[in-house]
């Protein structure tokens, strides 16, 4: 009974598995060289869809990304450079079509966000450290012999109190 | 200065929301064309309808709209009446049948109307690829002199012709009058 229950949960599990490959599966193109064939991965892992904007061409099933994805096949065996490809692209779809958009006027803010913020980063850091330590030396401030004497008198009213 | 270092969290507070208000506004999916400015793309395909083909020298000379269309689109459906309300205002417009079935075609121009000067049919989305094209609608605005001017990403109707595209279909044609 138990043997059973568990080659049925198999039995699902693998259904579902076969399921995903189903439906991950999209056009397969034969390369004449491997060498084309990991271009074209890397390639479309790059390029982004412009439909579908969170995902890359290699993996949205839009009408636009198959198109693309056709278009590099042909220029990868055409003997396209990824340079050439990748201008192609940008010159129609516009930088927003790469995942690493070339470095210009207009993505500088980008690129230079994570280094600038981690530099800022830093510096807080580096400041609030300091001060720490300046007032952990400074900071302990040596009551007066009035001082102490109001001190006594707050805590003995206290303790008279309870 | 140690009192105005609390407000600090409120002020990027602040700054925060005020980022993700504009954000509310913007839509994501519009991005500009990379064309703009450019001149309309070579192209010499088959007028729908016909035998002769249709290529840029054809098209180009005077302001008009390039409509990226197909009958699998449902919102050119949507957006057909006011095409066809704009050509008879005298607006030219140029069709892009964009991976279509041209029998389908020419069906639903025969149903619903025909808005267009002429069809370029564009069975493999070529010219659709050197536009730029990532979805239809899609109506480019281009001048007398054959240059891609402005980009509209989905549906036209009256809200948006009036309020942005008309300015910039009159601007252009001003241009063109000078």
């Amino acid at each position: 009974m138990k043997i059973a229950g568990f080659s049925q949960a198999l039995l699902f599990v693998g259904c579902l598995l076969m399921a995903a490959v189903a439906s991950a599966v999209i056009e397969t193109y034969e390369f004449s060289s491997p060498e084309l064939q990991q271009r074209y991965q890397l390639l479309s892992a790059e390029l982004r869809c412009p439909k579908c904007q969170n995902q890359n061409i290699a993996d949205s099933n839009a009408p636009i990304a198959q198109d693309l994805r056709k278009l590099l096949y042909e220029q990868l065996e055409a003997g396209a450079s990824n340079d050439e490809i990748l201008d192609y692209m940008v010159s129609r779809y516009g930088e927003f079509v790469r995942y690493r958009p070339a470095f210009d006027s207009s993505t500088a803010v980008l690129w230079l966000a994570p280094v600038l913020l981690f530099i800022a980063a830093l510096v807080v850091l580096f400041l609030s450290l300091r001060q720490r330590k300046e007032s952990g030396s400074a900071g302990q401030v040596e009551l007066s012999g009035e001082e102490q004497q109001q001190l006594q008198q707050m805590l003995s009213r206290s303790e008279q109190d309870r | 200065m140690q009192r105005l270092k609390l407000f600090l969290p409120l002020a990027l507070f602040a700054i925060l929301a005020l980022l993700l208000f504009r954000g509310l506004e913007l839509d994501p999916r519009e991005m500009p064309s990379a064309l703009i400015d450019k001149p309309l793309p070579e192209f010499s395909l088959p007028r729908l309808g016909s035998d002769s083909g249709i290529a840029r020298v054809d098209v180009v000379g005077e302001v008009a709209l390039f409509n990226v269309w197909a009958t699998w689109c449902v919102s050119c459906r949507v957006e057909h009446p006011y095409l066809q309300q704009l050509a008879e205002n005298g607006v030219p417009i140029y069709g892009v049948n964009y991976k279509d079935d041209d029998a389908a075609a020419i069906q639903w121009l025969q149903d619903l109307g025909d808005p267009y000067r002429a069809n370029i049919v564009d069975a493999q989305g070529s010219l659709g690829l050197d536009l730029g094209v990532y979805g239809a609608p899609e109506t480019y605005f281009v001048d007398a002199s054959g240059v891609i001017r402005y980009r509209h990403v989905g549906v036209i109707d009256e809200r948006v012709w009036q309020s942005r595209l008309e300015p910039i279909y009159r601007e252009l044609t001003q241009e063109a009058q000078q």
